[in-house]
């Protein structure tokens, strides 16, 4: 199943995809030993002439024996989780490359701060689903919906955020390899929910600056 | 119709009985059982319509902009020549859940085993108001038209989502959809009403009408299920009738509850509906699990591994199913911090549901397991609902739901959990068969369509987790139209054969039913050899019930008994000395 996880090519990825493998390889064991032992009692224990089933109401040894060990086993995926969470969602990192999106029906728009870095400001340059980041920067994404929720989703950056109108919420990343990525909405949205779509270019150094220099109001 | 047979079957006819004309008997009937029918007739018509939906959603996921085959009739802009438009898709994949779940799976499981089984189960002679209880099937009849009455008002079917989220659901402008989302919102409350009275109903009965003898703790685990469902249904449904009321408004009125511009707020419908719609996930299974204990135990000829663990494993489940509602929202926009409050509850409530399974393990270790229809569906739920129990800790932790939230991992999730009840559901119907229509169904011919049912239930749902880890988001109408989906586009086309043929293979059951019905073999009272008291009254019973009012002396497990010969003890059977043999049938 593992190698159909899309390429990571974010930071925080690889710690994401240890817990999936982590939740499958714990999982897929329980499954293994429940599904061998029903099997194994529907052989065994089969109706035949002659044997009678055993009268047992219940062990309370086994009752808290399997109790405990999910128990345990839910608090340490509990405690794992807890720790990524917070080191992908508590604190963003700081900026290093601003960008603001805004979702509507069916386009992300997307705002950059041209050359003087702010947001609202004449030289803004506005493009309709186009992201372009530099690779290996800190990216802070300030999300927004003009109309329904949308959710902005980067599968190759295990990154998912919903966008929420009258809310803006920030969202960060840093992508470690240049490309070209598929940016879908992961929220219905309305009829052209299928196929709203944007593209993420992570960009070498030389490549943002060419895309600059090309796009963005001069100074 | 199949009262009829009920009265040629009947011998013992109970003091108070008096004959009632057709429209008493079966139309405008106050008897549980008849009510009870009724909500099963209801939910089959609904399961069908239900499916057919899946079976075109399925269609365009695999030839995506294709003619379906068969649907030339349907008018535009329903469809164009057969062809599905994207705003068909999204009224289809909204209705079909709706109707799977409130018009499937609550009326089947919850309408009508609730109603056939509870009065029959504590050994009462009908539900504690029988008037009360005839009109929560209508009024959930007139929910139910009310809903169908959405594919033909202008502008097409709610297309918003089960789930409806605010603000698409709450401005018609957003889908186009005017009054289909209207009558969406007013079936559903309609549908409250009735599932209100149902648990009321069902609360004063349990609680106040067993048999004596009866104690909580003798009753069967699915009267517990039951028990535990109603009050879920009483405190979770008031939740989802304000909300409705609230989305209603902004749509009609203009309020602006969950429409930021007029100073709502949209998650705050994802909070109230989840806060309704948890404990509801809960309302479909619980009943599901209690069936799979009793024929379980019934078939291994042994009692219930860990009664006490597993009814109080359903109450802990119970408590739990109120605070783990944000586990819907982890990516909402909502507090990172409750996102983890919501992850530990949701970790915990995955522990009753581990001491189920592991019981019911128990349950079948050192039986002597007859495969039963009724068996193989259960034992089918018991398989399903261990992988929709494990899949569901992958979305339980946050960082991994970042990834697998709205990808089609969840619906493979929810689809071995909600879906899979319909083993239970199959399970219930070959069990009390007999008893309620008072004719055995076909055993050779149920096997088949457990063997076809099981294979491709898998073949359907299982390959669903490989599209979500592959980042398949949810909802999309044409898979095609993303670069990165093109590798995964063959998992697609071979769900949507699975699925096809396990639409085909309910033939099998559908044949079965009917058939049975009118020419299976007569059933006698207890032809499962079963413990319970419904065993104890005539197949099918006869208004009232019994022929006089049992008497419970031990819990609803006693197979195997060292006491008894035979390796069955019902409830009923009085033990007083050795030499009292036996009663036989």
């Amino acid at each position: 199943m593992m190698s159909w996880l899309p390429e990571n090519v974010s930071t925080f990825g690889g710690e994401i995809d240890s817990l999936f493998y982590l939740i499958y390889y714990i999982t897929g064991a329980v499954f293994i030993l429940v599904t061998v032992l029903m099997i194994l009692f529907l052989v065994l224990y089969r109706h035949r002439e002659g044997r009678r089933a055993t009268y047992s109401h219940g062990n309370t040894a086994l009752e808290i024996t399997w109790t405990v060990i999910p128990a345990v086993i839910l608090l340490v995926l509990s405690f794992m989780s807890v720790s990524s969470w917070g080191r992908i969602k508590a604190h963003a990192p700081p900026a290093d490359f601003q960008v603001q999106v805004t979702a509507k029906q069916f386009n992300w728009e997307i705002v950059y701060p041209g050359p003087d870095g702010k947001f609202g400001t004449a030289d803004d340059f506005q493009i309709d689903n186009d992201l372009h980041v530099p690779v290996n920067k800190v990216v802070h994404v300030h999300l927004k919906s003009k109309d329904v929720i949308h959710s902005f989703f980067l599968p190759n950056l295990r990154l998912k955020q919903d966008a929420v109108p009258g809310r803006d919420i920030l969202v960060w990343f840093e992508a470690t390899k240049p490309g070209k990525y598929e940016l879908p909405c992961a929220e219905l949205c309305g009829f052209g929910h299928s196929g709203m779509r944007g593209w993420l270019y992570v960009d070498t150094p030389e490549e943002s600056a060419k895309w600059v220099k090309e796009n963005w109001p001069q100074q | 119709m199949s009262d009829s047979v009920a009265v040629v079957a009947t011998h013992a006819v109970p003091a108070h009985h008096e004959e009632l004309g057709f429209w008493r008997t079966y139309v405008f009937s106050t008897d549980h059982k008849m009510i009870g029918r009724q909500f099963l007739f209801l939910g089959f018509f609904m399961l069908v319509l239900g499916g057919l939906m899946a079976m075109m959603i399925r269609w365009e996921l695999a030839w995506p902009e294709t003619a379906v085959p068969g649907l030339r009739w349907l008018p535009e802009p329903y469809a164009y020549e057969g062809i599905i438009p994207p705003q068909t898709y999204n009224m289809l994949f909204t209705i079909h859940a709706t109707l799977m779940i409130f018009f499937v799976v609550m009326p089947i499981m919850v309408g009508c085993f609730g109603n056939f089984l509870i009065p029959l189960m504590i050994g009462a002679r009908d539900m504690a108001f029988p008037t009360l209880n005839m009109l929560s099937f209508w009024v959930g009849l007139l929910a139910g038209l009310v809903m169908l009455a959405g594919f033909f008002v202008p502008g097409g079917h709610a297309a918003a989502g089960w789930t409806a989220y605010a603000p698409l659901s709450a401005k018609a402008a957003y889908t186009g959809v005017n009054w289909g989302q209207n009558l969406w919102i007013i079936s559903l409350l309609i549908l409250g009403v009735s599932s209100l009275m149902g648990s009321i109903n069902y609360i004063t009965t349990i609680v106040n009408m067993r048999a004596p003898g009866m104690s909580y703790f003798r009753m069967p685990l699915i009267i517990w299920s039951l028990f535990i469902t109603a009050v879920l249904l009483l405190l979770a449904l008031p939740v989802l009738t304000a909300a409705l009321a609230m989305l209603l408004f902004d749509r009609a009125l203009g309020t602006s509850f969950f429409l930021p511009e007029g100073g709502g707020e949209p998650l705050l419908w994802q909070h109230l509906f989840w806060f309704f719609g948890h404990p509801e996930v809960y309302v479909l299974v619980l009943p599901a699990m209690g069936v799979t204990s009793d024929i379980l135990s019934t078939f291994s000829r042994k009692p219930v591994f860990g009664y006490h663990a597993m009814a109080f494993s359903m109450i802990a489940i119970a408590f739990l199913s109120w605070i783990v509602w944000g586990h819907h929202m982890f990516v909402s926009g909502m507090n990172p911090l409750m996102g983890t409050a919501f992850m530990m509850s949701t970790m915990v409530i995955a522990i009753p549901s581990a001491i189920k399974t592991f019981n019911w393990l128990g349950t079948l270790w050192r039986g002597s397991i007859r495969f039963t229809s009724p068996m193989l569906f259960a034992l089918g739920f018991v398989s399903n609902f261990l992988i929709g129990g494990l899949s569901g800790i992958f979305m339980a932790s946050t960082p991994v739901d970042i990834f697998i939230h709205d990808t089609y991992y969840i619906v493979a999730h929810f689809h071995y959990v909600v879906a899979g009840i319909i083993f239970a559901l199959f399970a219930s119907v070959y069990y009390w068969f007999p008893k309620m229509f008072g004719r055995m169904m076909n055993e050779p011919l149920a096997k088949i369509h457990f063997v076809l049912t099981y294979i491709f239930f898998n073949a359907t749902f299982f390959p669903m987790h490989i599209l979500g880890v592959g980042g398949h988001m949810r909802r999309i109408y044409n898979p095609t139209q993303y670069d990165f989906l093109h590798p995964l586009q063959p998992i697609n086309v071979f769900i949507t054969v699975s699925a096809l043929l396990l639409g085909l293979s309910q033939i099998t059951f559908v044949t079965n039913f009917f058939w049975s019905l009118f020419g299976g073999k007569k059933a006698e009272r207890n032809p499962w050899k079963a413990n319970t008291l419904e065993w104890a009254a005539p197949s099918p019973p006869p208004h009232g019930n019994f022929d006089a009012l049992p008497v419970v002396y031990r819990g609803p497990y006693e197979y195997s008994s060292p006491e008894v010969e035979d390796d069955y003890l019902p409830q009923n059977r009085p033990l007083i000395t050795q030499s009292s043999a036996p009663r036989t049938h």
